[in-house]
């Protein structure tokens, strides 16, 4: 199963809302960092709402394309980790998800614009009207 | 180690995503083979313990569990069984992982974490020994691995 990867200016945003085998983990990040690398993309939102068991192999492919992500230049951020993952998680074993979270995807893209901002090396979109939060 | 009673329930229908059960609603036994197997032992798992009565937390610590052991099961042991049951005295829900595979060679080692032997976290055993609160393994090289846990339900 393919993960849709949406572009929102230069921010790009991926739902994982299935457990990935290892085919579908590689075809998804392979797409994503195709992606990152074609539009030069400052941000990416990975947002995992829909996921409420997140075992070490998860935790894994999500750290692993948060660190391909960054590797190219973007700023990554985690939405949506529910209230059981992050008790699971932490019981089964420190740093199992490495990169900054939000609470949802709003305020996920609301850390990443601020981020961007703050490296000050680019702008957001072709023109303001990319970018529609505070719009 | 303490063992529960096993509940005798009707037998269910087959599973909906072909896989092989032998279930009754208070313990199942899955052939864990392919990656898709190990979605459908965490969903079973899940409801399973539901169903005994766990609270969120737990069910959820449960679910991850078979996560693992399943994952375990696929990656490093070319498949095995999972068993997962439902106990009464004391109340609680026990699984057993099986398999036929090539066996760990030095336990303590697999038991530590940050170490992985398939290049990922090293937390599935030891996550597992944290998540549950039994936690039993046997293995030898050439023989297979045998794990048992167990999650109790607090009063």
């Amino acid at each position: 199963m393919r993960i849709p990867i949406l572009r929102l200016g230069r921010i790009l945003l991926v739902s994982i809302q299935v457990d990935l085998t290892d085919t579908d983990a590689m075809q998804f990040q392979s797409d994503l960092v195709a992606r990152v690398a074609e539009i030069e993309a400052l941000g990416v939102a990975i947002d995992i709402t829909a996921l409420d068991v997140v075992d070490s192999y998860m935790a894994r492919v999500i750290n692993d394309t948060a660190s391909m992500s960054r590797l190219l230049g973007a700023e990554v951020v985690i939405c949506g980790v529910q209230p059981f993952v992050a008790l699971t998680l932490v019981e089964m074993g420190r740093e199992l998800l490495g990169a900054d979270c939000a609470f949802n995807l709003d305020q996920g893209l609301e850390m990443l614009r601020e981020r961007i901002a703050q490296r000050g090396d680019a702008e957001l979109g072709e023109d303001d009207d990319a970018w529609p939060i505070n719009n | 180690m303490r063992r529960g009673e096993l509940e005798h329930g009707p037998r269910s229908e087959p599973h909906p995503h072909g896989v092989e059960t032998a279930a009754t609603p208070d313990s199942l036994s899955l052939s864990i083979t392919v990656e898709a197997d190990i979605m459908a032992a965490c969903r079973e798992a899940r409801l399973l313990a539901e169903r005994a009565g766990l609270d969120r937390t737990a069910t959820y610590h449960v679910a991850t569990a078979v996560a693992e052991l399943a994952t375990n099961l696929v990656r490093h042991a070319g498949g095995g069984r999972l068993s997962l049951r439902r106990l009464l005295t004391p109340p609680g829900v026990e699984l057993i992982a099986e398999d036929r595979g090539p066996g760990i060679t030095d336990l303590r080692l697999a038991l530590s974490d940050g170490y992985s032997s398939a290049g990922s976290l090293g937390c599935g055993l030891p996550g597992v020994r944290r998540l549950m609160d039994t936690f039993s393994i046997r293995s030898a090289p050439g023989e297979g691995t045998r794990i048992e846990a167990t999650k109790w339900i607090r009063p």
